[in-house]
């Protein structure tokens, strides 16, 4: 019997190739991203304090999830981040749009502008709290010394007043995400081709009209992209509490990363955190799917 | 009559021009006070801080406070700067290789389910990396990771925008191209380094400085996976030095400072790449 001939084609060896190729990026996703999310999952329903070993996680069920309802620091932790995004994400956005229409055509040294707007946005949000804490310092600081030199008696407590913390986070974020949202705009308007205000021009529209009926509707792509990333990303805030407030003064500056941190790290309610964790992964893909449904109606490409 | 004075109107928008730049500038100075507040504070001595009158030059230049904080018995700050460029470096280049190997076989190799799993791939960049920190803690734990800067370097190898943004380049890199290669009995890895990677060089510059100033940044890993105070890098030993010597203004804003600096000075150089990747649609938050 002739011995059978076996020819490898290029293209089986090459998807053998192709799948080492990807290997190192799978296992890690795995092992990262694949396998956490599962074992979270798994973990929301029960209950563990880790420390006390792997043989002792308790299932609950649902136990956690009617726990959380019931805890009035989550509630509060709850209603100070949907405060918190509702806050800042307008207040960047309208402010952003408006200083990148006027840095798009309508001053000199736009780069060297844009640059400084930007600065504050690639450096450490640790180091920039703390420079903010000193600079919200209600006896000390130059926000107060310059309140009271123009006349104004009680100046806000900022920082260490349970009504204005949470105000004085949501400053520090917008100021931390202007400069990108600014760059983020610029880019937007950068692709507004030049003809159409001309054209608007020559048919005697103002510039109010030019922003309204051309600008808004031309970026709006851009926008919605803006509006879903810094949705996500204030819902995520979690460094300037941990370094300034810690959740404080009370529960006013408690917010839900926070508040999975506490439970997590500081009183190994490993379960417990983990189902509170899901909850927010939970809210925030409801919030990005209604998003995405709106855009087919607003949002013109 | 506008038409019959054109340099006239040419001046006032020239005019309006100047002035919305003053502004700007002004609304520029505003934004960066809170750091140029800083870098002044790091040079005046304890009680010059909150001096009252405010003045942006400090009586001497308090040069030492950097040295008082690099030195420091308790939080060495030059340890920690060791310890963050340790990290940055090893997590950018084993991050750039992996995500490169993954984009080139995602843009041009064939082979069974490439489209489904790039697609697996991407979605989950929607997972919030809040979600992923306590399993990790209990994995990293059971794997001997907990308490490693080794940790650090893993948890930045998955880097879903990396791939994508590369595979993007290395689409657009011309087919005839790699076919000359193989012509010339070139195989996937050569074409790879000696093709893509060259050519994609915008895509990667982007990453090297987005993901330098998000690795550099971070602060969640470190404070979930460190616990040594050897091991500190600059965000955490900034954190907890903070809570150990609040009332050393002067050493706190040394510290805060050196913890920026380095990042503005890479940044000046990669800006357009920096601003180019964020544009591509990546941010971290």
């Amino acid at each position: 019997m002739a011995k059978e001939q076996v020819i490898r084609p290029a293209k089986k060896r090459s998807e053998k190739q192709a799948y080492l190729f990807i290997l190192p990026q799978m296992i890690l996703l795995f092992v990262l991203v694949i396998l956490p999310v599962l074992y979270s999952f798994v973990l929301a329903f029960c209950d563990w304090d880790f420390v006390s070993g792997i043989e002792n996680i308790k299932f609950v069920g649902l136990g956690n999830f009617t726990a959380m309802w019931k805890d009035q620091k989550f509630v509060r932790s709850f209603f100070n981040t949907i405060v918190f995004v509702a806050g800042v994400v307008p207040v960047s956005m309208g402010l952003s749009l408006v200083i990148a229409i006027i840095l798009d055509r309508h001053v000199f040294c736009k780069g060297v502008l844009r640059l400084g707007f930007f600065i504050p946005y690639i450096s450490s949000i640790v180091a920039v709290s703390i420079v903010w804490s000193f600079i919200f310092n209600p006896t000390q600081g130059p926000i107060n010394g310059f309140l009271t030199r123009i006349g104004i008696a009680n100046p806000p407590g900022w920082l260490t007043e349970s009504k204005w913390a949470l105000i004085s986070l949501m400053i520090v974020s917008i100021w931390q995400a202007l400069g990108y949202c600014i760059v983020i705009y610029l880019g937007g308007l950068q692709n507004v081709p030049e003809d159409l205000y001309d054209a608007a021009k020559i048919d005697g529209a103002g510039a109010w009209q030019q922003f309204f009926k051309i600008t808004i509707p031309m970026i709006s792509p851009t926008t919605f992209f803006l509006l879903i990333t810094r949705v996500i990303q204030s819902f995520q805030i979690f460094a300037p509490i941990r370094v300034l407030t810690n959740g404080g003064p009370g529960y006013s500056t408690n917010v839900l990363v926070f508040y999975m941190y506490e439970n997590a790290f500081q009183y190994y309610k490993m379960g417990y955190a983990s189902a509170v964790a899901w909850v927010m992964f939970v809210i925030i893909m409801i919030i990005t799917v209604i998003q995405w449904r709106g855009q087919k109606k607003w949002v013109s490409y | 009559m506008k038409h019959l004075f054109p340099i006239a109107k040419k001046s006032k928008q020239f005019m309006t021009k100047a002035v919305l730049t003053a502004v700007m500038f002004f609304f520029v100075y505003l934004m960066i006070f809170p750091l140029l507040w800083m870098v002044s504070s790091s040079l005046k001595s304890g009680k010059e801080v909150f001096g009252n009158p405010f003045r942006w030059l400090p009586e001497t230049f308090q040069w030492s406070n950097y040295a008082k904080v690099w030195n420091n018995k308790y939080y060495p700050f030059g340890r920690m700067f060791m310890n963050s460029t340790i990290v940055v470096v090893i997590s950018i280049t084993l991050m750039l290789g992996i995500s490169s190997l993954a984009a080139y076989a995602f843009a041009k190799m064939e082979f069974k389910g490439r489209n489904a799993f790039f697609f697996c791939f991407l979605a989950t960049m929607m997972i919030p990396t809040q979600l992923l920190l306590i399993p990790r803690f209990i994995i990293f734990n059971s794997l001997g990771l907990y308490n490693t800067l080794q940790a650090l370097v893993v948890c930045h190898l998955v880097n879903v925008l990396s791939v994508f943004l590369l595979r993007q380049q290395f689409v657009s890199i011309p087919q005839e191209l790699s076919e000359a290669a193989c012509i010339d009995g070139a195989g996937h890895f050569t074409i790879l380094m000696r093709i893509m990677v060259p050519l994609a060089k915008p895509a990667f510059l982007s990453l090297l400085i987005l993901s330098f100033v998000w690795f550099w940044n971070d602060y969640e890993n470190p404070l979930i996976f460190i616990r040594s105070k050897e091991l500190y890098t600059i965000p955490l030993g900034l954190q907890v030095y903070k809570d150990d010597f609040a009332a050393q203004y002067e050493l706190m804003m040394a510290g805060s400072t050196i913890a920026i600096v380095p990042i503005l000075i890479v940044f000046m150089f990669f800006q357009k790449y920096f601003i180019a990747g964020l544009s591509s649609g990546g941010v971290k938050g």
